[in-house]
């Protein structure tokens, strides 16, 4: 691919910039995972069905397969590396699948964690059956889900207790006033 | 005691954090990436192969055809159950002169990236004079069919012919005698991580491959035969793994093609299998049909049972050899005490993608038969299904037994176990005396509910060996070396447990290493629930002599005889009164002083398997109208001797629910009549999801130990799997007792369910 066709991007990822140069073909997973290394997002299908590539663009949950790089040009895009803090504490969500044995092989567990924080955010207090019905899109092929669904019921329970993801996640919070606008 | 508590795993922190290494995560310096061209026909000649274009594509640096791969090239060798007779059956890497099934390797292409590889894909020019398909196994068998591989003759590749007793007599005797045509339909593993790799010539000129997982070593072995180099000079090291279940870490065709390429070309090369080529390229299973003659009397009592029995193993015989039709056999028995038996298996060539195992081989196929001839006779005779099941159990006093068919090299033998027991406990825990009631009363309210039991006996625990290699560290901490894989099992977090068990440390003091050959000396990979059961108990034993020899240290500095100390919390205790006498930190020290060795290594080796059993319990209601069923209740009843975590033994059962449930319900990789992959894609193959799955209530029992290991354990890996299929359909046909309908064939569609009851309930007169 000739240089001319390369798109300059810049876009936000887990609250730090990023500028890249990539062709308007390549995916957003290839973008985050090949060029900018953040490879916690992972690709399990590449055709929008399994959910392990997602992540939260502009506050909403997107797969990362069905989106160019190009479209993520100044957007807020945030990965499961931006759940913990930068000091290494988990995320309520991470200790509940620790806790809870939500995960075997870890493949789907990114894209299930994002989409679990998005769901969490939208329904702080779920049932077991509108936890089952927020997961719905991500496939996992190891646990059978049940693990998965009481660790997000346990996520819940600790993000209500302990109100420090709701002050110190400012990405989440951030993300959901919308897209950018670049002028 | 760590061993039997459910403590969290150590594997987690890394992967929910983002910071798991999987094949594809991994960016080498120069690295390249391949792309595979593959045949999109099922049956063809290949006439000519044009890559120029292609060639010229800038940044493509390399296009390879099945001619230039070297001329002495072997094909990829049986791993499982080899078998002369098959090795002209046998798959190579690139496929040559014809292609036998849509997704055959042709053409390999490397570039500088993904993206310029699949680019160059679309430009080679590959003309094929295609032929007939077979897609059906009596097609292949027939005369006139067209022979897949002419050195063996014939499709009907091999026989396998199995007796105990002598049914036909048997036959004779029964007053009844019912024959039944079953299928099982083709699905697989489909881990949620296709297959990937990653080889790169090091500066040393040593190759290393990152991405084997399974069986990592006798693939180590393998690739150095193919390549004709020293395994000397090759490393394979095993990264995170996205799922196992089977298919995944056999030797592949790419397993040979990656490492070549890198070799040619010197740079590292990349090849990450895409989610739609995992369907066609990665191994299938399954697909069986099965023909049953039974004969039993009128308490349910089976005296024989013959079965014929036709597996489509594809395209090509694959690592595997004849494991899955040897299984099928040696297994087919499960718990029952049958006088007569005779299995005749035709494993037969079609066009389709190459077979392998996938968790529970055999015994998915056989206990979905097994367990609906049972009820199949229930009903004919108008006995309750679990007491036909009762009747025909091999009772506690006749263990050990041996059912007389032999598998994997071995007569199946039964080390222990209580079967009418773990019946009476799921028949308590479902209710069922109460159930006809409940049922009647439902009906009543105008809802259709059934309870269906299927029971089982699992193997695992295959040796022949297993290695480990533990060592002291500085502070007390503790490398273990296993031969193991990690394919996501939890296999890192049971091995800390059962060395911190011996050693008196904290789990989470060790550190578990697997899966690097040039670290880990030895060893014979994960697979057939063999990791705890072998690999678990070289792990105990090499942990007992490393301990016997800080206990030794302890004795003389404490003047005390070893054998009356102990390892605690850390701790040396003396056993009689608990009483703390010294730290553990201490003895390492003194030994290290003394120049004292703290590592230690044993190689476990067992001739036989063990047998875990169980028993699966489904409730479901039916909606009438469309057909759909809806599991209300689902009970696993499961003893393996010994649960060394209790909640990674309770995450394989409901995870290996889960995909028995895809294979009762959704599953199928189902071809046309072209030989072409219909349900090739997750728009069409229905993995379950979070709303399909039911929440499953686990029982994990320990009341049968194994004699033949230390620690008495049988593994867990694959009874979530097996009954799935039987227990859904028996509750499916105990739900709808009135209407028209059997279920022999999987998977079990709606559309079957609704046409029954359109036709309305069957009068006796009818009958």
């Amino acid at each position: 691919m000739t240089q001319s066709n390369l798109k300059n991007i810049a876009l936000t990822v887990n609250g730090k910039e990023y500028t890249a140069s990539v062709e308007p073909r390549m995916l957003l997973s290839d973008v985050l995972r090949d060029e900018l290394g953040l490879t916690g997002t992972h690709v399990g299908c590449e055709h929008g069905i399994c959910g392990a590539c997602t992540v939260i663009m502009d506050g909403r949950p997107v797969r990362s397969c069905l989106v160019y790089g190009v479209q993520a040009d100044q957007a807020k895009v945030q990965t499961v590396e931006g759940l913990a803090d930068p000091d290494g504490g988990l995320h309520p969500l991470q200790e509940a699948f620790w806790e809870k044995h939500g995960l075997q092989c870890g493949f789907c567990t990114p894209g299930m964690l994002m989409s679990a924080c998005h769901f969490l955010e939208q329904n702080p207090n779920p049932n077991r059956e509108e936890i089952r019905e927020g997961i719905s899109g991500n496939l996992c092929r190891c646990t059978g889900y049940q693990n998965i669904v009481d660790a997000v019921e346990l996520a819940a329970e600790l993000l209500s207790k302990n109100k420090k993801c709701d002050d110190e996640s400012s990405d989440l919070q951030v993300v959901q006033t919308g897209r950018k606008v670049n002028v | 005691m760590t061993i039997g508590t459910s403590v969290k795993r150590i594997e987690d922190p890394r992967l929910i954090t983002g910071k798991g290494q999987y094949v594809g995560d991994i960016k080498l310096h120069d690295q390249c990436e391949a792309v595979i061209v593959r045949s999109p026909h099922a049956h063809a000649n290949i006439l000519r192969i044009d890559t120029e274009k292609a060639k010229q594509l800038p940044e493509v640096l390399m296009v390879m055809t099945g001619w230039d791969l070297p001329k002495d090239l072997s094909p990829i060798p049986m791993r499982l159950a080899p078998n002369e007779a098959l090795t002209k059956a046998l798959q190579f890497p690139l496929a040559k002169d014809k292609v036998r099934y849509v997704g055959e390797p042709v053409v390999l292409i490397v570039a500088t990236s993904r993206y310029t590889a699949e680019d160059a894909a679309d430009l080679i020019d590959v003309t094929y004079e295609s032929l007939a398909p077979i897609t059906d196994v009596h097609t292949a068998i027939q005369s006139d069919t067209s022979v897949l591989h002419p050195e063996i003759g014939s499709n009907d590749l091999f026989l396998i012919h199995s007796k105990k007793g002598s049914v036909n007599e048997e036959l004779k005797k029964c007053p009844y005698v019912i024959e039944e045509d079953l299928y099982v339909q083709r699905h697989s593993g489909i881990p949620l991580e296709t297959r990937g790799l990653l080889a790169v010539v090091q500066e040393d000129k040593r190759l290393t491959v990152y991405g084997p997982t399974k069986v990592v070593h006798f693939n180590h072995q393998i690739l150095a035969r193919l390549l004709k180099i020293d395994s000397q000079n090759i490393r394979f090291i095993e990264t995170d793994v996205g799922g196992g279940f089977g298919p995944r870490g056999e030797f592949y065709p790419e397993d040979y093609l990656i490492p070549y390429a890198a070799l040619r070309l010197g740079r590292p090369v990349k090849w990450v299998e895409d989610r739609l080529e995992h369907m066609v390229a990665t191994n299938h299973s399954r697909e069986q049909k099965h023909h049953v003659v039974v004969g039993f009397d009128e308490s349910g009592r089976i005296h024989a049972l013959r079965d014929e029995i036709f597996v489509d193993t594809g395209a090509y015989i694959r690592t595997h050899g004849i494991t899955v039709p040897v299984l099928t056999q040696g297994m087919f028995p499960g718990p029952y005490d049958f006088h007569a038996l005779e299995f005749i298996t035709h494993v037969v060539a079609t066009n389709k993608t190459p077979t392998g195992t996938y968790r529970g081989p055999g015994r998915f196929e056989g206990t979905f038969v097994r367990e609906r001839i049972i009820d199949i006779i229930a009903k004919k005779l108008n006995l309750d299904p679990t007491v036909v099941r009762e009747r025909n159990l091999i009772k506690p006093e006749q263990m050990p037994y041996t059912n007389g068919i032999s598998a994997l090299g071995q007569v199946v033998e039964y080390d222990s176990g209580d079967y009418p027991q773990i019946l009476d406990i799921a028949r308590n825990a479902m209710e069922w005396n109460q159930f006809a009631e409940r049922k009647a009363l439902a009906a009543a309210e105008g809802k259709i509910i059934g309870l269906g039991f299927a029971m089982f006996v699992e193997k695992s625990g295959l040796g022949p060996w297993e290695f480990c290699e533990v060592e002291i560290l500085e502070k007390g901490d503790l490398t273990c070396k296993t031969g193991l894989a990690d394919v996501g099992q939890g296999v890192k977090t049971a091995l800390a447990q059962i060395c911190s068990d011996q050693l008196g440390i904290p789990y989470s003091k060790v550190t578990v290493i697997h899966g690097d050959t040039d670290v880990v000396e030895k060893g014979n990979g994960s697979f057939a629930t063999r990791g705890t059961v072998v690999g678990g108990s070289a792990a105990w034993y090499a942990s007992e002599a490393l301990k016997k020899k800080l206990l030794l240290v302890a004795a003389e500095l404490l003047h005390l005889p070893a054998e009356e100390l102990d390892i605690k919390n850390q701790l040396i205790i003396h056993i009689t009164n608990q009483q703390c006498l010294c730290q553990l930190e201490d003895i390492i020290t003194e030994c290290r002083k003394r120049g004292i060795e703290l590592r230690e290594k044993y190689t476990f080796s067992i001739d036989h398997m063990s047998y875990p059993y169980g028993i699966h319990a489904a409730e479901v209601a039916i909606d009438s109208e469309t057909g759909k069923i809806k599991i209300e209740k689902y009970y696993i009843a499961y003893d393996i001797g010994k649960a060394i975590n209790p909640l990674l033994v309770h995450g394989q059962l409901v995870g290996g629910m889960a995909q028995g449930l895809g294979g009762a319900l959704f599953e199928e990789l189902r071809y046309d009549d072209n030989g072409q992959l219909i349900t090739g894609s997750f728009m069409d193959y229905l993995i379950p999801s979070s709303m399909e799955m039911p929440e499953v209530e686990i029982e994990i029992l320990e009341n049968s130990p194994s004699p033949l290991n230390p620690l008495g354990v049988k593994g867990a890996g694959e009874g979530g799997t097996v009954a799935v299929a039987p227990a859904i359909a028996n509750a499916i046909i105990n739900a709808l007792d009135k209407y028209p309908i059997e279920i022999t064939s999987l998977p079990i569609r709606p559309e079957v369910i609704r046409d029954a009851i359109k036709k309305g309930p069957v009068t006796n007169e009818e009958e």
